[in-house]
């Protein structure tokens, strides 16, 4: 396997490249091919999409073939970036970039020239300047410098806190830990140096940007902190708050949100991507259907600064059809449109509400869409499009009053219109007679 | 089981969905089905002929339930009943509706019925006499609407069973049986 060049990249569901812990894109072509004549098994890799990241230079191919397969060539790995020659030729045939890459080939350490040879359209001199800043900017380095000073485990969630020079807890050896005082005096550094990185990040937003992913490795610190002394608590209210915090702050933190910047023409399409891949987690807590209003504003905290607008949200979302994603996007009559994972069904809705219309109080009294909304834990826009589904497929029928908009089991079919007063047993309409009559003041 | 007046109502009458007109067409030929039933079965037992859409109809409020038909949903079911043969609309503005629980065919056969019954065969009665004379007492002919008594006795009188003549005086009409 450590033979194989260039190494595969994981994917997610959706066809987006798994990142590294810190790593960030920075610039993504269309219709690229990769080519290397050195190699002899080097795979044909042709018309894909390339994503220069701070990290690496993802290859992944076209999303239209519904076998995604990608490959990954880490800039660590790259000796030599050849400046393109300007010359007649260069000026008629595609755009090449051609670097030269080690890798380890049976037991020795080979090298090779790989060209990346871009048909599409999109702009190849930014691409480029991006490539040598970040192959010169070694962004690879500072994380093994990190795990290494620290020499704890790789983990995202209980390694290095920060990065860079400027860590948060980089004073704890200095510190002395003796007794009482010496707790609060940690505890009280660690408030100043939250205080501090707080202070510069809000300074502006470019100072935040910077700062952007110190704020998540921050978010996720405390989530864990939270986490881990959650067994000690005993005071209810405290769990509850602690439990909306650890949610707030799992909401800060797309480390690399696609932007018009680094995607341009594919935009819309990474940004589907990544949509798909967001809306799993708020997806299986609201129970597989959550309004695309819901999404809009979970999607842009989690993005932070760079804020997309509706539209493109919805051109997002609408760009499902096309690619090979687990969810969709989903317009009720009413015009209400939602997203849902494509594995869910109405059944199971349906039957929940059978069940809910089915309990003696129902039966009598019926429910409201709001009613429903608390017992399926769903917004009560929602709830209501459920139970107007419900109604047109004969399972509920209304009650337009006074009283408000209610919705009850319907006993229509069950009724004998041949014979008015003819009350089978076992049925709905004999258990609604009996809820009725056993309620009914007397 | 809840009552209105001397007449039965059936349990669903306390289903507040009753009340509302059901917009599934399922659900709605159904209910619709329901409301004709109870309103002829209610017509007949409390002959009643003519239902105003703009006064109370006390089958189309519910007080225990505290529901009542809305007006769309009156003339539902009573265009409902028109077109099933069962009602006619007496006004264009569709504000009166003549109750036919009897077909106009089946009220002509009670007619005869009533004349066979009492030896009338070849005799003369005034159309009032029908609604309210001795001989109806009783009979179903007592009390009838008078604009379905005349509508069946015109029918009879097509088919050659009696003639309608004005009387001297203008108050009624007469009847000239011939069966």
């Amino acid at each position: 396997m450590a033979d194989l060049f260039p190494p595969a990249a994981e994917l997610t569901a959706s066809g987006r490249p798994v990142l590294l812990p810190s790593e960030i894109e920075c610039s993504i072509l269309s219709a690229v091919d990769l080519e290397c004549d050195e190699i002899p098994s080097f795979p044909l890799l042709k018309s894909g999409i390339i994503i220069l990241t701070t990290h690496r230079i993802v290859w992944i191919s076209d999303s239209t073939n519904s076998s995604n397969s990608a490959v990954a060539v880490p800039l660590a790995a790259v000796n030599h970036i050849f400046s393109s020659k300007k010359s007649i030729k260069s000026m008629f045939s595609s755009p090449r970039v051609r670097f030269q890459v080690s890798f380890r080939s049976g037991g020795g350490l080979r090298s090779a020239v790989v060209t990346i040879v871009i048909r599409g359209k999109g702009d190849h001199e930014v691409f480029v300047s991006k490539f040598w800043e970040n192959w010169r900017a070694k962004a690879w380095e500072n994380d093994d410098k990190n795990n290494n000073t620290k020499g704890s485990s790789s983990s995202s969630a209980s390694g290095p806190s920060s990065t860079g020079s400027g860590g948060f807890y980089s004073s704890e050896g200095t510190v002395r830990m003796v007794g009482v005082s010496g707790i609060l005096r940690k505890e009280q550094e660690m408030w100043e140096n939250t205080d501090k990185s707080l202070q510069e990040a809000f300074q502006d937003l470019n100072a935040l940007m910077s700062k952007a992913k110190e704020m998540v490795t921050l978010a996720e610190k405390m989530r864990q902190k939270l986490l881990s002394s959650h067994s000690g608590a005993t005071n209810d209210d405290e769990v509850a708050s602690k439990e909306e915090i650890q949610d707030w702050l799992l909401s800060v933190g797309i480390i690399s949100p696609v932007t018009k910047e680094s995607a341009g023409a594919l935009y819309h399409q990474q940004l589907s991507r990544q949509l798909a891949d967001f809306v799993r987690t708020p997806l299986d807590i609201a129970g597989g259907m959550i309004s695309v209003i819901d999404i809009y504003c979970l999607f842009n905290r989690a993005r932070g600064t760079e804020l997309i607008s509706p539209d493109d949200l919805l051109l997002a979302c609408s760009l499902w059809e096309k690619i090979d994603v687990p969810v969709m996007l989903r317009k009720f009559d009413s015009g209400v449109m939602v997203i849902q994972s494509k594995s869910y069904s109405d059944d199971e809705v349906l039957a929940r509400i059978r069940t809910l219309v089915s309990k003696p109080d129902a039966l009598q009294f019926g429910i409201s869409a709001s009613d429903a909304a608390r017992t399926l834990g769903i917004a009560p826009a929602m709830a209501k499009e459920h139970l107007l589904t419900a109604e047109s497929k004969g399972v509920l029928c209304r009650d337009v009053s006074p009283e408000g908009f209610r919705f009850y089991i319907n006993l229509f079919p069950e009724i004998n219109s041949e014979d008015l007063y003819l009350v089978k047993n076992y049925t709905m309409y004999a258990t609604w007679i009996k809820a009725v009559t056993a309620n009914r003041p007397r | 089981m809840q009552k209105l007046g001397d007449f039965k109502l059936p349990h669903f009458f306390n289903y507040p969905p009753y009340f509302t007109l059901q917009p599934v067409k399922d659900t709605r030929e159904k209910q619709i089905q329901l409301w004709k039933e109870l309103i002829l079965d209610y017509c007949r037992t409390q002959k009643i002929f003519v239902i105003g859409l703009e006064e109370e109809f006390p089958l189309f409020s519910n007080s225990v339930i505290e529901r009542s038909l809305s007006h769309e949903a009156r003339v539902a079911f009573l265009s409902a009943l028109v077109s099933d043969g069962r009602a006619e609309w007496l006004d264009k503005g569709h504000r009166k509706c003549l109750i036919l629980w009897h077909r106009i065919q089946d009220w002509a056969d009670i007619i005869l019925h009533f004349v066979k019954n009492n030896g009338l065969e070849d005799s003369v009665m005034t159309v009032e006499e029908i609604r309210s004379g001795v001989e109806s007492r009783g009979t179903e002919l007592q009390g009838i609407d008078r604009t379905i008594l005349m509508r069946a006795l015109k029918q009879l009188e097509q088919k050659g069973k009696l003639a309608i003549f004005k009387g001297s005086s203008t108050d009624d009409e007469g009847i000239k049986f011939s069966v």
